[in-house]
């Protein structure tokens, strides 16, 4: 229980900084890949609380297509000059952040849902694991799957029509 | 001993770390990672409330089942996002969100 806390708040703690570094860092590039270890960290949070397919697919779709994606759109829109990086509301900003979060811990503590579930604390074993997983997958939610499915099919074919340079091609 | 509140408050943290950088980048790049962040926050908030919840009503599995869509979006919207932000920067030179004002009144 204690090793399950520690592996916690050093992920925890992992992820906070790099995405402090995400918002904070002054250059594009490092941004991104600061994005990549909070999203990989995130997916060693999903392991402790026992969501393995979760975590794998965290790993495969944030940490392989979505930084290679973010890094290509980084190339692709560089301009020479490289201007401040923030806005002047930073520090309306900041405020706004700061809200929000107090705001958010106050709910989540005073609402106080595990209080409310027979809660028995994170599972040891492989209930959560793929079979269970995949059953609901495929059985109750099958048709919003495929709904989903098409989405992302739709989305990528828009986003090649968007991309593409007209003016060279046909 | 690990609880719920745990992972309630690292979601609040990362969510309003994203609301931060929403609000005070000006490239359009790093305000959709940004978003990803907020997302990747609802992520943690839906596992945490998954592992913690009665197994017997099969609740769990629907907490994670859900942030399976959530990324499956989330993929989707900055594939198209970028593209979007690809095309305004061949069109007008520039992808700062502040210099993006012809709609503006």
């Amino acid at each position: 229980m204690t090793a399950q806390l520690v592996v916690f708040y050093l992920l925890g703690a992992a992820t906070v900084l790099s995405s402090l570094g995400v918002v904070l860092t002054r250059n594009v590039v490092h941004a991104a890949f600061m994005l990549l270890v909070a999203l990989l960290a995130v997916a060693g949070i999903f392991l402790v609380a026992v969501a393995e397919f979760l975590a794998l697919a965290q790993i495969l779709i944030y940490g392989g297509a979505v930084t290679v994606v973010v890094l290509f759109a980084i190339m692709l829109t560089r301009t020479d000059d490289q201007p401040r990086a923030d806005h002047s509301q930073r520090l309306l900003a900041m405020l706004a952040a700061i809200g929000v979060f107090g705001l958010l811990v106050v709910a989540f503590v005073v609402s106080d849902v595990a209080s409310l579930e027979s809660a028995t604390g994170v599972a040891t074993d492989s209930e959560t694991g793929f079979e269970n997983l995949a059953l609901g997958l495929f059985t109750d939610w099958a048709i919003p799957f495929e709904m989903v499915s098409l989405v992302l099919l739709v989305a990528l074919i828009g986003a090649i029509m968007l991309a593409r340079n007209v003016e060279g091609g046909e | 001993m690990l609880e719920l509140v745990h992972f309630q408050v690292l979601s609040a943290a990362l969510f309003s770390i994203g609301i931060f950088g929403v609000l005070a980048r000006r490239s359009a790049v790093l305000v959709l990672i940004s978003i990803e962040i907020m997302l990747t926050a609802v992520n943690v908030n839906l596992v945490g409330i998954a592992a913690f919840s009665d197994q017997a009503a099969g609740v769990r599995v629907f907490g994670q089942i859900l942030v399976v869509f959530i990324i499956t979006i989330a993929a989707a919207e900055i594939g198209l996002a970028l593209a979007i932000v690809l095309r305004v920067f061949r069109n007008r030179g520039s992808a700062n969100v502040d210099e993006l004002n012809v709609m503006k009144w």
